[in-house]
């Protein structure tokens, strides 16, 4: 019998674990700007594409605009792309990010979750993929490494098939700079799960076309007289193929899982929750970290539990507001904020949980911005705090910050 | 000897100090692979988040689990401290959350007993630079004592196996420069000094 | 009905000639050639083509004597302003005996 390569578990940064991703996935053009705490993705893809074990075209680039652009070009033509950047360098790519979704391509990037300056930083948060969220693009957080390289195989089946760019998002140093276990996957299995891609709408000099060209408010005929899509339309299009991306989520999630022994929950992702009164929500390592503030608090005598957010876009409202039905509670920990309002999953929980009648209190907390550590004992001390104001009758409360000295 | 930390239940914590250059998040992450293989099914090693420059200190940490680690928040209450350069010893308050009946394992030619550091904690010494001179371990001037410390701690703490740590430096470096690595973290697991109960 | 049928997904379209619509329209000018001063005209080929080359709506072939498509020629002048012998003329609209293009 001939041998079947079995995967490893390697012992590897989460940055290693994305650029092994890309690899497996078989990118075909790679353009990414090296930025902290995503430059080890970079090096290492130019190091797989230097080495001749990755056939692809690594092109430099001197901006992340320019990154995003050379992708978009690349996806347009058929072929598989890929980049990364983190913080500034994904705000530098902002309009490009509108244009990969409204031109529907399934660019996958990674996202090395990180603060955004002024002042400036290099560490930790979710404030860049967080201002970003209505730009068109799937997000999916991963809570520890090993999701880091599922959640890029799983990204661009989920991409080329709802033809959706896909940001996988992942902590800055907590994950990108952490090494623990991953079970690497065997690029057979990686090839029978995801097959190469083809394209929606090519450009070819064989056959001209204009592609997203200057589109009016309202529909019109094309030049054999069809009625094409106006401006509004093709929106409408791009939210319908979000929607649809929440079931082909959870397909791909299922398949994956099928296919590597592991799936991760599809929308969101459940720890001890289901006969919890308290249930502390939060997206990325953070909900990781929940799950040890969870055993505390049981400990403790508190019936609490994580609901976590696994793909922020589309936004899963129908599994939040069936996760919540019989909680008292709902606690959720944000580690970027919508300045002047609150937490973008806490005011995202709130809307979706809204006019149900009767649901929980939802209390809203800002964690780790810039970096700041999040212990376990901070998260279990907000959940207290929570239950004793919801116990003496204050269901509503002023978004906290977790260990902030101000 | 009072504590087991190789019978824990729970989560075991390490910080490793050296300079930028000296190794230090390499030997952690060696450190890592070589727990896996003793079966810690949950390990990881971080550096401190920040940006490192050469010379300056700078620190890295290990949590080793019997589970999976659910945790990566930054350590508070190491079970062992190593220390690469002993100038550190006061410069990057090296000894800081070390658990009582912890190992503080540095690399100095001193006796446990002569390090001038006191704590509830035990003591474990090796002489790392000399060793690594002996194999050569020089990259541009500087001795590198990392994978020696490495033997150092596998002999205080028992934490992880000499032959864990030689496939995980196989797995890091070409084959010669493994070997005198590998070299160097058994002849300093040979030499290593204990003492409990500080001074 | 709607957009749906169209089957795009993002905006698309293939270049023809109208694809922009009846653009003979905008004209409040049209080029009028001078056949007797076309280089073109006279030597019934080879010859300059400056107001095939600078057109920048492809509505001049490059073929002799100078024909001009006025369904889509938007009135700008520059085959006028380029042509080397004086041979094209802007004339108003407003003006122009046969009604000029063929429109509805």
């Amino acid at each position: 019998m001939a041998t079947v390569q079995q995967p490893e578990t390697s012992i590897i940064t989460g940055n290693e674990a994305m650029a092994l991703g890309a690899k497996l996935c078989r990118v075909q053009v790679i353009a990414a700007y090296p930025i902290t705490p995503q430059s080890q993705v970079t090096e290492n893809l130019s190091g797989f594409v230097e080495s001749g074990q990755l056939e692809a075209e690594y092109v430099t680039v001197e901006s992340e605009h320019s990154a995003l652009s050379v992708c978009i070009g690349a996806s347009t033509v058929g072929a598989r792309a890929f980049t990364a950047t983190s913080a500034n360098g994904l705000a530098y790519m902002c309009e490009l990010i509108h244009w990969a979704a409204g031109a529907r391509l399934p660019l996958v990037m990674g996202c090395v979750n990180r603060a955004m300056a002024a002042p400036w930083s290099v560490l930790n948060d979710q404030q860049d993929s967080m201002s970003q969220r209505d730009a068109g693009w799937i997000q999916i957080y991963a809570r520890n490494n090993q999701e880091i390289i599922d959640n890029l195989i799983q990204a661009y089946k989920i991409a080329e098939s709802v033809h959706v760019p896909v940001m996988v998002c992942y902590d800055g140093y907590i994950l990108s700079h952490t090494v623990m276990p991953v079970e690497v996957p065997t690029a057979e299995q990686v090839d029978a799960f995801l097959p190469s891609y083809t394209p929606h709408t090519i450009l070819d000099p064989a056959d001209p076309r204009n592609i997203n060209q200057v589109t009016l408010a309202d529909p019109r005929a094309n030049e054999v007289g069809e009625t094409c899509h106006g401006y509004m339309e093709l929106r409408y299009q791009l939210q319908e193929a979000l929607g649809n991306a929440r079931a082909r989520a959870v397909e791909v999630d299922e398949e994956y899982g099928r296919h590597f022994g592991r799936s991760w929950g599809g929308m969101t992702w459940g720890y001890k929750n289901e006969d919890a009164d308290v249930l502390l929500v939060a997206a990325g390592s953070i909900a990781s970290e929940a799950t040890v503030a969870v055993d505390a608090l049981r400990e403790a005598g508190c019936k609490a539990g994580v609901l976590a957010v696994r793909v922020y876009r589309p936004f899963p409202e129908r599994e939040l507001l069936e996760g919540t039905r019989n909680a008292k509670l709902v606690v959720v920990f944000d580690k970027s904020l919508s300045y002047g309002y609150q937490g973008p999953i806490c005011a995202d929980v709130k809307a979706a949980l809204y006019g149900t009648g009767g649901g929980p209190a939802v209390h809203g907390y800002i964690a780790g911005l810039g970096g700041r550590d999040v212990k376990t004992r901070e998260l279990v001390e907000a959940t207290q705090e929570s239950v004793r104001r919801v116990e003496a009758g204050e269901t509503h409360k002023e978004t906290g910050w977790i260990n902030c000295q101000f | 000897m009072s504590v087991d930390i190789g019978s824990l239940k729970g989560i075991v914590e390490i910080r490793w100090h050296g300079r930028g250059g000296q190794g230090a998040i390499s030997s952690a992450q060696l450190l890592a692979r070589a727990a896996f293989d003793d079966g810690f099914q949950g390990v990881t090693s971080a550096p401190t988040f920040g940006a490192e420059r050469r010379g300056a200190p700078v620190s890295a940490s290990n949590r080793l689990s019997r589970e999976p680690l659910r945790t990566f928040s930054q350590i508070e209450h190491p079970s062992a401290v190593i220390v690469l350069d002993d100038t550190l010893l006061e410069v990057a308050d090296a000894t800081k959350g070390l658990i009582e009946d912890g190992w503080l394992v540095i690399n100095s030619p001193l006796d446990p007993a002569a390090v001038e550091c006191s704590g509830s904690f035990r003591i474990a010494t090796a002489d790392a630079t000399r060793i690594a001179q002996e194999l050569d371990l020089v990259v541009a001037g500087s001795v590198i004592v990392n994978t020696a410390m490495l033997g150092a701690f596998a002999r205080a703490t028992e934490l992880v196996t000499l032959e864990s740590v030689e496939r995980a430096i196989a797995e890091k470096f070409p084959a010669e420069l493994a070997r005198r690595n590998f070299e160097a973290a058994r002849r300093t697991y040979e030499r290593t000094k204990l003492a409990t109960g500080g001074s | 009905m709607g957009t749906r049928d169209c089957g795009h997904e993002s905006a698309m379209s293939k270049p023809s000639a109208g694809e922009a619509g009846h653009t003979g329209d905008w004209r409040t000018q049209r080029p009028v050639v001078d056949d007797a001063r076309c280089a073109a005209a006279k030597t019934e080929g080879a010859a300059c083509f400056r107001c095939w080359l600078y057109c920048p709506e492809a509505v001049i072939p490059r073929e002799a004597p100078i024909t001009i498509d006025l369904d889509y020629c938007k009135g700008c002048g520059i085959c006028a302003e380029e042509c080397p012998t004086d041979a094209i003329t802007m004339e108003s609209e407003a003006s122009a005996d046969d009604g000029g293009t063929e429109e509805d």
